[in-house]
């Protein structure tokens, strides 16, 4: 609480990047995890939450008429732009947020004070829900081939991740040699094995003046050697930057847009991943054949190229509960720097690069081509990348095991992971079908299947998104589903009843029976959603229960000429992307 | 002429077909006078029927005997087919550049078509001005149905009948004509219920160099205004092409003489243009390059989605008009046949709940576009494949389906119709079977006795078996203005037409009909649930309460 010079300031502005007008007034709160808007209008109060970590730059901008503009990025891509009447209070709350955002030492990150109400067992069921032993041993692992590593089980065929090796120019391992032989030699049905240096070649050469570089097919018998030609974590990060310019430009023409899209390269990036990755699936299952995947670490593009690899071969990677288990074996144990990738503390910015992002990005992406073997919706995208940077829960917490463990995070912060368990209701895809699950995806690379992710890098920008939603729309009537189907197992029991077929009842009718309800896909009965956009359903009638889509456009409707264009300037006006709503519901970023 | 002229080779065994995602079809190809047929003659093997009209260019290529002949679609599509024989090839690919390229209207296939279904309700009955004219006049008597085109000499494009304000005389109406592009006067296009405001539409003023003026075109327009209200007159063109349009009779209407009245430019590009831009797309959606820069720099280029946002967005600034400053509006461009139209209608599609659903919709495509002489028969003889030098080809009305597909996209919920209703328009207007997209107005139509001698898509579209597949499951009838976001984020290509042909649509039709089931189930859930309650309320009425003991 030291850093917070002022907690609370009144009469500040948040201006509406679309229409001057529609700028709300309010209240500014500093606690020592959030800053909090408050605004109350005649009978409507909204909150605005956006947790300290979560920012990423506050900038003071050049005092105007109209009061001191603060300029608030966050790592989610919400941008708050503040108006305060006075300097001076506009200078502390910059100068507290510029402290809070950075923290120095660990300790003072959120998840050492965060308890989402729970007991120490739970904190320890919790952390041991997503075991990576199990999958390995869920994989079909050890059989007589493997003692340890990953595989896909139809296959034999493996994955094997590690560092560049130390060549230089000329030096050689005989040891590593022979290990890659072993690897090839695990897998009986292929005569070589890939090895995939996922860096562009260029990359790849310059490192081997400063003694390391890439394996020689000479030296190690039975290898192929590929390049793929993925970015390093500087190009990434300057790509992104350019993609946000682009995304935050006011009213740009199209023309912009698309040339912005072009500059910033970041589709590019995102195809090169999607590339090896579909490389390495390909490998395994086409031609059988085991691939050991590096960069230069080992724990930046390879955790990319890898986790995607196994979304393509393996069903389960595309389940909720998969997802969890992929990153923490892909990412958390196998020594991705999230401390430094997400700069969680205020370290060396030229650590910090979205490869995280990228990969759910290429989840998305995979999601866009196949609608229905994802168990998850873009939603559960979003929320693991928001956690990821809220340090509300230990898991992206340090750079590798060993710092967690000497963080004793196990101890002192709860895991992610059943929390998303909890609220799995918000990320399910309704179209998910599960027979379909047994396939290997093989996505089109071309670039015109590659689509900018609005939901992401726009996602506070709701006037640019669809008013009514397909997902929340199917979402409500799959939760109508469950409760209809629950409704007519005990209509057709009181049937029995008065039938006479069934004895009757001793004592009150009991609620309907869990256990005879069909539906067996959600565990947690009763919905009431956060969002509120589905209603609890009285005597199981479906009619009143309006899907969460609609109530955006009653909002709209509701509010006919709150914007006043002067349409006396033949400039172009940004008719429609105002249509933000006004009474925005409480945007909790944690 | 015999079309057995034209076909040199009727017949030719061992072809192969090859298409896009889908298996190679080895078997007999057939010429008929409107058809390029391929048929395996085996059981499970989709056969190929092509509407000549349909092919928009084809090539050739020889190895040795083997020729080849790719055809390119209007509907985007391209199929190759392998011909054993130089001869054959040669004929074969002469046979189909003359047949797809047929002059006359009248040798069209709707003019030979014959129906195998029967025709319940008649497509060209269903859509007449006078119908229109009564759900008007049940809201407002400021307005009347004038027969001054009645033989189509004031203004040829348009219908013979037109809604005009009740105290301007005919003979007014003649001398405004006199002052507009073609004749095209100040037209009532649409009445806003909510607050009785309307829009207009017409061509340019023939204004000139010299600022000629005609105080019945002023009258006109004022007649529309409530007083001391004004008006905006929203001109599509840029100010710029609006001064240059003043050296070749044309112009804008000049501020001191339409005094009540705001002028707006917006900058929606010229049909030629329009179409540059849809052969550089479809390119650009063909190029098997792997290069990510080169797609968006082509697309980019092409200018496709910039033209989708600013026809939008012109829509939008004519719907807010209306709709949140309470004025009138009148629209045109030029010639107020292109994009006066993409504006007005989609205008009316933000606006008007009732063109939401699909009779709505056909209303729609009837006033604003065939009634209101839209130049289909020209705009629609190319697509994208064209390699001539356009003469007035012009994706103008597919530009209109997409900027409503880009609506239906952010109003999933608010659509009777669904995606597979406008990529069915767009294909008929191209190429089809049937009279509705044939001749270039009212006038041209009824000279070809289209009604009388083909079939209207209407009279098809609407049989129950049809229209199943055009229904949207997600529709809740929504009676609210639906604002489109027009930020270049919001507005996608339109993979539905134009990546169609270059991806698999197996992924994206599994989630359609998973979507559907989830949807009927539910209903029928939600059936059984209610019948259920029937039954136990009635078996408690019969026997009284239930005792519990």
């Amino acid at each position: 609480m030291e850093h917070i010079i002022t907690p609370k300031v009144e009469y500040v502005k948040l201006l509406n990047k679309y229409a001057e007008k529609k700028s709300a007034l309010g209240t500014l709160y500093l606690t020592a995890t959030h800053l909090i808007y408050v605004e109350q209008t005649n009978n409507a109060r909204t909150e605005t939450w956006v947790l300290h970590h979560h920012i990423v730059s506050v900038e003071k901008l050049p005092l105007t008429a109209s009061g001191c503009p603060l300029l608030i990025r966050c790592k989610t891509f919400q941008l708050l732009h503040l108006l305060f009447q006075r300097e001076r209070d506009c200078q502390d709350v910059y100068q507290s947020l510029l402290r809070l955002s950075q923290p120095v030492k660990e300790e003072e990150l959120y998840a050492f004070l965060y308890n989402p109400h729970q007991n120490e067992e739970d904190r320890r069921q919790g952390w041991e829900f997503i075991s990576v032993a199990n999958d390995f041993s869920r994989m079909g692992l050890s059989n007589d081939y493997w003692e340890i590593s990953h595989l896909n089980k139809n296959y034999e065929a493996a994955i094997c991740r590690c560092s560049q090796p130390l060549s230089g120019l000329t030096s050689r391992c005989v040891e590593d040699e022979q290990m890659l032989q072993a690897i090839s030699q695990a897998n009986p049905n292929c005569p070589f094995i890939y090895v995939v240096d996922t860096r562009p070649k260029l990359n790849a050469m310059a490192n081997r003046a400063a003694g390391k570089g890439y394996e020689n097919e000479d030296n190690y018998s039975n290898i192929r050697f590929q390049f793929q030609g993925i970015e390093n974590i500087h190009i990434m990060r300057n790509s992104l930057q350019k993609l946000l310019e682009v995304c935050s430009v006011k009213s740009p023409s199209m023309s912009d847009y698309l040339t912005g899209l072009e500059n910033s390269g970041w589709l590019r990036h995102i195809k090169s991943v999607m590339d090896a990755g579909v490389f390495l699936a390909k490998a395994v299952c086409e031609e059988r054949a085991s691939v050991l995947v590096h960069c230069s670490d080992g724990w930046d593009r390879t955790a990319q190229v890898c986790s995607l690899a196994c979304i393509l071969l393996d069903p389960y990677y595309r389940t909720i509960k998969g997802l969890m288990v992929l990153i923490e074996k892909e990412w958390i144990s196998f020594g991705h720097k999230f401390s430094h990738r997400c700069g969680h503390l205020d370290t060396d910015p030229k650590e910090v690069s979205p490869v995280f992002t990228q990969f759910l990005e290429c989840v998305w992406q995979l999601s866009e081509q196949f609608p229905c073997v994802f168990e998850f919706n873009e939603h559960y995208l979003i929320e693991i990348h928001n956690q990821v940077y809220a340090c509300q829960y230990g898991n992206f917490i340090g750079n590798c095991q060993k710092e967690r463990l000497d963080m004793r995070l196990h101890e002192k912060t709860f895991s992610l992971w059943p929390h998303l368990l909890k609220n799995q209701h918000l990320y399910r895809n309704p179209l998910y079908r599960r027979s379909l699950e047994s396939t290997v995806l093989r996505p089109s690379t071309l670039p015109l299947h590659f689509k900018f992710w609005c939901g992401m890098y726009n996602h506070y920008d709701r006037g640019m998104h669809p008013k009514q939603s397909v997902l929340d729309q199917l979402l409500s009537l799959t939760q109508k589903q469950e409760e209809g189907e629950r409704t007519m197992t005990e209509l057709q029991r009181q049937l029995a009843v008065a039938d006479g077929v069934l004895p009757d009842p001793s004592g009150p009718i009991n609620t309907p029976t869990e256990q005879d309800s069909p539906s067996e896909k959600t565990p947690t009965a009763p919905f009431v959603q956060s969002n509120g956009s589905c209603l609890p359903l009285v005597n199981g009638d479906a009619e009143e229960a309006g899907p969460g889509a609609e109530k955006c456009i009653d909002k709209e409707g509701a509010e006919p000429g709150a914007t006043e264009h002067d349409l006396t300037s033949s400039e172009d006006k940004p008719v429609s992307v105002e249509t933000e709503h006004s009474k925005e519901e409480v945007q909790e970023s944690s | 002429m015999e079309f057995a002229e034209l076909i040199k080779t009727p017949r030719v065994d061992g072809v192969v077909l090859h298409r896009p995602f889908m298996p190679t079809v080895e078997g007999t190809l057939c010429l008929t006078g409107h058809h390029l047929i391929l048929s395996s003659r085996q059981d499970n093997t989709e056969e190929l029927w092509l509407l000549h009209a349909n092919i928009d260019s084809i090539e050739k290529r020889f190895v040795g005997s083997l020729g080849t002949i790719i055809v390119k679609c209007k509907d985007l599509r391209v199929i190759q087919l392998d011909i054993p024989g130089m001869e054959e090839c040669l004929n074969i690919a002469s046979s189909i550049e003359a047949l797809s390229t047929l002059d006359s209207v009248s040798l069209m296939y709707p003019f030979f078509y014959r129906p195998l279904f029967e025709v319940i309700e008649d497509g060209w009955q269903l859509f007449v001005p006078e119908e229109a004219f009564k759900d008007l006049e049940s809201m407002t008597d400021e307005w009347r149905l004038s027969e001054v085109n009645k033989d189509f000499s004031v203004c040829p494009s348009y219908p013979s009948l037109l809604t005009v304000p009740k105290d301007i005389d005919d003979e007014s109406l003649c001398k405004a004509a006199s002052f507009r592009h073609g004749g095209r006067f100040p037209v009532l296009s649409y009445y806003h219920k909510k607050n009785g405001m309307v829009m207009m539409r017409a061509a340019q003023p023939l204004t000139g160099t010299n600022g000629r003026r005609c105080k019945e075109d002023e009258k006109l327009i004022n007649a529309t205004l409530c007083a001391g209200k004004r008006g905006y007159i929203i001109d599509t063109r840029t100010i710029a092409v609006a001064q240059q349009a003043k050296a070749r009779g044309g112009g804008f209407e000049q501020e001191a003489n339409y005094a009540q009245w705001r002028r707006i430019h917006k900058a929606i590009e010229r049909s030629n243009v329009l179409q540059e831009g849809l052969i550089k797309l479809v390119e650009a959606c063909n190029d098997q390059s792997h290069s990510m820069d080169r797609w968006l720099s082509k697309l980019e280029a092409s200018n496709w989605q910039s033209n989708v946002k600013e026809i939008l967005t012109t829509a939008c600034l004519a719907a807010q008009c209306i709709d949140r400053e309470g004025a009138s509006v009148l629209v045109h461009g030029t010639e107020g046949t292109d994009s006066t139209l993409q504006v007005t209608s989609l205008a009316q599609i933000i606006l008007d709940p009732a063109c939401r659903t699909i009779r709505g919709f056909e209303a729609l495509i009837e006033r604003e576009w065939l009634q209101a002489g839209h130049p289909f028969q020209q705009r629609c003889a190319q697509s994208a494949y064209s390699n001539g030098k356009p003469r007035s080809e012009a994706p103008v009305f597919l530009l209109f389906l997409d900027c409503v597909w880009q609506i239906l996209r952010q109003f999933p919920c608010s659509f009777q119709f669904n995606e597979n209703f406008l990529i069915m328009l767009f294909e008929h207007a191209y190429a089809s079977q049937f009279g509705t997209f044939l001749g270039n107005s009212v006038a041209e139509r009824l000279k070809l006795l289209l009604s009388q001698k083909t079939v209207s898509l209407w009279s098809w579209v609407n049989r129950p078996q049809e229209l199943e597949r055009f229904l949207n499951p997600l529709y809740e009838p929504n009676n609210l203005v639906i604002w489109p976001s027009v930020a270049p984020q919001s507005l996608l290509l339109w993979e539905g037409v134009f990546l169609r042909w270059n991806r698999s649509t197996k992924c994206l039709d599994e989630a359609y009909q998973e979507m559907v089931h989830i949807i009927e189930y539910n209903k029928e859930l939600q059936n059984k649930v209610n019948s259920l309650r029937r039954q136990l309320a009635q078996l408690e009425t019969e026997d009284g309460p239930l005792q519990t003991p």
